[in-house]
């Protein structure tokens, strides 16, 4: 059952075409990857699937799965973020966007605002239905924390975490907006070898105990190449190819993109 | 019951350095009310207004992080609003001498604190409908925007003879505003403030301010929380405009220029874009230290006739003040923190310290 599709997507700037007919299927449960080189437009297809930007063409659906368990397939092409975010698709950025002067605890409070029951004047009057849905959020979050391994620097400001951590934050206030779908933009973008294992524990982790679906970004093949059951590769705005690690690893195509071509093979 | 009780009692024990605080500022009001004279009492009046409209602005520019520069235009909508509800309906005639006021508002007078929280929605309902077109634009835009709004309200207000009698301005407003009045909105104010900064949605305001593309990837509605805080500022700026207005008892709109709002500004970026208690301090010290400095203006200060010594300088000496203090502090005097019991603690251990570690040093003579 897929979670998320894209049919068709066109997202031109100007006369620049970013993403060029990008059919992406994901199915729920499961851990995708996009690559390509840079410039591909992967961050691009980021932004039209969580609603910064509106494609050119094309459409964008999303099955969350509700309460009862019934999928409902809704179209969110061009929807706000925020609206998207409600639905249940997350988001981390490629370079890390914390809000710097707030807590860690804060930061990932904020990602459960979207979920408030009450105004601010009963939040501002501390009403017993604001004081409740304060004290669970606060609950939630400081578990969340505990899981993500965050709790010991609750109080701390986000921009004085090492950069590890800070990435680790990012995803738990991912988390926090309590997604179906997990975009991760680069996750071990700048990370040392220990962080970028470390971070393969915490993404396999997430597929299987918090049973979310993951679609990245990467560039760190081996990574990519480990975890992933389905690659997408994009160049110059085009999938180019799609399939399982194994398939890509020995796509002519995908390594023409990445190597270049030999200019004798060419003829 | 007992749990009330339990949880009254815990209260107490967190809070009891506040609330002896609090009795220590009230007896103060109540020793000022009685005993000073009555240009100091108009002056405490002045930054306890000041407070009021300054937190308005911060709430906007400092916690939402968004540069609005529409304070004037609020405190006159609430200024007007207390003064055209407040003056004695026999006194209306000769107020409004060349057009007679308008018959829907002419026979309508009510009490000081309903006209007072009156002003307050007016504002907000004039954030209400300057905030749409506005708050979609940012940073310096949404100032100019927000400037030009103040200005056409005041315009405005010059223009409508029959509402507030124009460029002649509204008198005799009955002088309601006392320390007691001032002072108890000023402090209702700054505990809806901290109680609201401290909620969830004081956390969006926040977030919105670090990072409105982040903030709004995690599900905060960017435009819908960004009125919320533009119209609980209006509401805040507009109470302190009516309590300007019953504490002078005449309004014009010569009063409420766009100047009148870097005053505010000043005071919050003094303060600490995003520190109530910043913005506490500061008003004391703008609103007292423009006073206090007015003898730079006298040709005779010092007692010898001073070329420099002229009306003016006080100003001068101001600006010079607020650069060293802006240069040495450059987040304002509190930056985003909030002078709490802590923060004084903190702050007096790291004297303590700095001190202790100077001693040694004198000891061996090589420095004072």
């Amino acid at each position: 059952m897929s979670l998320l599709k894209t049919e068709n997507v066109v997202m031109q700037f100007g006369g620049v075409t970013a993403v060029n007919d990008l059919n992406i299927d994901i199915k729920k449960g499961e851990l995708a990857a996009l690559i390509g080189p840079n410039g591909a437009g992967k961050t691009t297809a980021f932004n039209v699937i969580t609603g910064v930007y509106a494609p050119t063409k094309g459409k964008v659906l999303f099955s969350p799965v509700d309460s009862l368990g019934v999928a409902n397939e809704i179209d969110i092409t061009a929807k706000k973020p925020n609206k998207i975010t409600n639905l249940g698709i997350a988001r981390t950025f490629q370079n890390i966007r914390l809000f710097k002067e707030l807590t860690v605890f804060e930061n990932v409070l904020v990602a459960t605002h979207q979920n408030v029951n009450f105004n601010f004047l009963s939040a501002t009057l501390r009403l017993p239905k604001a004081v409740k849905g304060e004290i669970k959020a606060k609950q939630d979050c400081e578990l969340l924390l505990d899981r993500m391994g965050l709790i010991d620097f609750k109080d701390e400001k986000a921009s004085s975490l090492s950069y590890g951590k800070q990435r680790h934050l990012e995803i738990a206030r991912a988390l926090a907006t309590d997604p179906q779908l997990l975009l991760l933009d680069e996750p071990a973008a700048g990370m040392n070898p220990q962080e970028t294992d470390e971070l393969t524990d915490l993404i396999l982790r997430l597929k299987t105990d918090f049973g979310l679906t993951i679609f990245m970004i990467e560039h760190h093949m081996d990574l990519v190449m480990e975890i992933s059951d389905h690659i997408y590769v994009l160049d110059f705005g085009c999938t180019i190819a799609r399939g399982t690690p194994d398939h890509i690893q020995n796509n002519p195509k995908v390594i023409e993109a990445y190597l270049g071509v030999d200019a004798d093979v060419e003829d | 019951m007992e749990n009330i009780q339990h949880r009254f009692g815990a209260y107490i024990k967190i809070h009891w350095k506040t609330i002896i605080f609090l009795v220590f500022v009230l007896i103060t009001i109540g020793l000022a009310d009685q005993f000073v004279n009555s240009y100091i009492r108009r002056l405490l009046n002045l930054c306890a207004i000041y407070t009021i409209i300054s937190l308005g602005m911060n709430l906007v520019n400092g916690f939402t992080g968004q540069f609005s520069l529409g304070q004037a235009g609020f405190m006159a909508v609430g200024a007007y609003t207390v003064a055209i509800f407040t003056v004695p309906i026999e006194a209306r005639a000769t107020i409004f001498y060349l057009a007679p006021m308008t018959p829907l508002l002419a026979n309508i007078q009510l009490p000081f604190i309903v006209a007072l929280l009156l002003g307050g929605f007016v504002s907000a309902g004039f954030a209400f409908l300057i905030g749409g077109p506005c708050l979609r634009l940012r940073g310096d835009y949404l100032a100019i925007a927000t400037l030009g709004f103040s200005e056409i309200i005041r315009i405005v207000f010059t223009n409508t003879q029959t509402i507030t009698n124009g460029a002649l301005g509204i008198k005799s407003i009955p002088t309601i505003t006392s320390l007691w009045w001032s002072y108890g909105i000023a402090l209702i104010i700054i505990i809806l403030m901290i109680l609201l900064i401290n909620s969830s949605y004081g956390r969006a305001f926040k977030s919105i301010r670090e990072d409105e593309i982040a903030a709004e990837a995690m599900g905060v509605g960017l435009f819908k929380t960004k009125m919320t805080s533009f119209m609980i500022g209006a509401f805040f700026t507009g109470i302190g405009g009516g309590l300007f207005a019953a504490l002078l008892g005449t309004v014009d709109p010569k009063q409420f220029y766009f100047t009148l709002t870097y005053n505010f500004l000043l005071i919050i970026v003094l303060g600490g874009m995003g520190s109530i208690s910043g913005t506490v301090i500061a008003s004391f010290i703008v609103t007292l230290g423009q006073e206090w400095l007015r003898f730079l203006d006298e040709p005779m200060a010092f007692g010898l006739d001073l070329p420099i010594f002229r009306p003016g300088l006080r100003m001068v000496v101001f600006s010079a003040l607020l650069m060293v203090i802006v240069l040495f502090y450059r987040k304002g005097i509190m930056g985003t923190n909030e002078l709490t019991w802590d923060f004084i603690g903190k702050k007096i251990k790291t004297i303590k310290s700095k001190f202790n570690r100077k001693k040694p040093s004198a000891q061996g003579g090589d420095s004072k």
